[in-house]
């Protein structure tokens, strides 16, 4: 299991992708907002989607996870 | 006869290396023979050895497990030290460490460029006296390389341990590729620390390659083979020049490769993300771009390039990444490889995209402006040449750290995205404007905001800071190549005069 976590704080402004769907590595999972600035957030593997740690809108700290999912 | 035969027989012995089952237990892990090392990383097999019969007629260690001497690469003299880890695990004794400091001081002395071959578990603690604490023991090779920086290019390629005090060998070079899997570096090792302080650690979390190049910063260059670490190394001495006093070689130009709607490369849209790695490549020659720390501080790029066959050393903001804000472990990248640039005649392009540095309480404990300082300080203090470009948003200190027009950049230009400000329109509307905008009715809020937000991007338009003469020209993505290029040309006669006094002091 892979967890996805944050390198910035900010918000979460657009989650790309659902619990089970299957992602690409490279692909933008997650768009937060900080500084002013889009801040994609890319798998760094391939796999499925297992949960969702998070909402639109809510506030993430540096390191928090994202999402988990298996590869 | 009899004497040239035993010459032979003893030059065969120290070539044989240590016992045959550590050249057995290296090759499981991929790991080449040191004068293996040494031949991949010269020409052909052009060198001369220094002290090849050290420690060896009645002490059985040959060469004392360093091969040292001058070789020949892409056909300029080199100086190279190599451990040999087959011999006592590459420790350091007494004609191990003489053997250092000899070639360093034949570096030195020559003007010629000093290349370390790292793999060593450091001091050979029964030898210590006679290598620890003396005038020419271990702390002399250090000594040594610190005199020397600046002066010759100094490389490391890391191949396995570098332990303890030994790991201050790469810290003082001006790159370090290290082989992943196998190079590490640590002060103290995993069993060391679960003796001494308790923590429970595995060898790659506490110093390993990949650690090195993307956490501590350690490490500039990660290589997954020895092959691709010690041409990386062969390649990076291609944008340098043997000392301090001579520019890198020029090559002839090579276009870059073509790219479709380069005026549509960079997004009008301020805050989305963009890769700026697409727009170094629209600049540079073809296939010249040679990234530094590549994997450390992703949200800025440094590196080498060649522009029209010119070295330029490139510092660029990366809003693909963490969205190009600059951060504490940004800044002393920057710093790092401006001082690098500075110190061998490489000239800098500095292209910003920058939102500024990052604000909040964590950045701030992690000394975020003293970090910010020193980048600010290796910015501003370059003797090189400096070109500047805006190639969209510069807000801030972000302005500042990355050559703006207060730091007399040569040229400071600008593309017809670039925005210049303190800060972003939302929250510099919301800084003036807060108080009124709270006093409103509601429903007349919104059109207030949206106004002022056009009176401030009009106010900071960048037709209007070249009118007030702030930046020198505004060109499009399609003519920035030819334009940069004749300006290097322009500035390469450059000779800034070293300031009358010992040093600034450094905000770090």
């Amino acid at each position: 299991m892979t967890e996805i976590r944050t390198e910035m704080a900010g918000n979460v402004w657009k989650i790309l992708v659902g619990r089970g769907e299957e992602v690409k590595a490279g692909q933008e999972l997650v768009i937060l907002e900080s500084m002013k600035m889009e801040i994609p957030v890319e798998a760094a593997q391939s796999g499925v989607v297992k949960e969702v740690l998070t909402e639109e809108g809510s506030f993430v700290d540096e390191g928090q996870v994202l999402m988990t999912f298996e590869e | 006869m009899r004497l040239n035969q035993e010459w032979q027989e003893r030059v065969d012995a120290v070539h044989r290396g240590g016992q045959e089952k550590y050249h057995q237990a290296n090759a499981e892990k991929g790991k080449l023979p040191v004068r293996e090392r040494i031949r991949l990383l010269l020409d052909e097999d052009v060198y001369e050895e220094d002290g090849l019969f050290a420690a060896g007629a009645d002490r059985g260690l040959p060469a004392d497990g360093v091969v040292t001497g001058t070789g020949k690469m892409h056909g300029r003299m080199v100086c190279f030290m190599a451990n040999d880890s087959t011999v006592k695990a590459g420790s350091w004794g007494p004609g191990t460490v003489e053997k250092i400091i000899r070639i360093q001081e034949t570096a030195e002395e020559l003007g010629l460029p000093m290349m370390y071959l790292v793999d060593s578990a450091g001091a050979r603690i029964t030898d210590q006296v006679e290598m620890f604490p003396n005038r020419r023991g271990a702390g002399r090779i250090f000594h040594q390389q610190i005199k020397m920086s600046g002066v010759v290019p100094q490389v490391c390629v890391l191949f396995g341990p570098s332990a303890a005090g030994g790991a201050y060998m790469p810290a003082f070079c001006d790159v370090v590729v290290m082989v992943e899997g196998n190079a590490s570096m640590y002060l103290g090792s995993p069993r060391m620390a679960e003796m001494v302080i308790g923590e429970k650690v595995s060898l790659e979390e506490m110093g390993g390659a990949r650690m090195h190049c993307s956490v501590s910063g350690c490490g500039d260059m990660l290589a997954e083979n020895e092959e691709e670490a010690i041409l990386a190394a062969r390649t990076y001495m291609t944008y340098m020049p043997d000392t301090w006093k001579t520019k890198p070689a020029s090559t002839d130009s090579k276009p870059p490769v073509h790219m479709e709607n380069l005026d549509q490369m960079v997004p009008e849209n301020q805050n989305a993300a963009f890769d700026m790695l697409s727009v170094i490549h629209a600049l540079v020659d073809e296939d010249s771009w040679f990234e530094i720390k590549a994997l450390f501080a992703k949200e800025l790029l440094t590196g080498f390039a060649r522009i029209d066959g010119r070295v330029v050393g490139i510092v660029a903001n990366q809003p693909k990444q963490k969205g190009g804000v600059l951060f504490p472990d940004s800044a002393d990248k920057a710093a790092r490889f401006i001082h690098l640039c500075d110190a061998f005649q490489v000239p800098l392009l500095f292209l910003m995209d920058v939102p500024g540095f990052m604000i909040g309480s964590k950045v701030e404990r992690a000394g975020i402006i003293r970090h910010g300082a020193k980048m600010v300080a290796a910015m501003s203090q370059v003797r090189v040449p400096k070109l500047s470009v805006i190639v969209r948003k510069a807000y801030g200190a972000g302005l500042y750290a990355m050559a703006g027009p207060a730091f007399e950049p040569d040229w400071c230009i600008a593309l017809p995205t670039a925005k210049v400000a303190v800060m972003g329109p939302e929250a510099a509307v919301n800084a003036v404007y807060a108080n009124k905008i709270a006093a409103l009715p509601e429903n007349e809020r919104a059109a207030f905001i949206e106004e002022k937000r056009k009176e401030y991007q009009e106010h900071v338009d960048i037709y209007h800071l070249a009118s007030e003469l702030i930046v020198d020209d505004i060109l499009p993505m399609t003519k920035l190549r030819s334009s940069l290029a004749f300006r290097l040309e322009a500035v390469s006669a450059k000779d800034k005069k070293k300031p009358a006094k010992h040093n600034p002091v450094y905000p770090v």
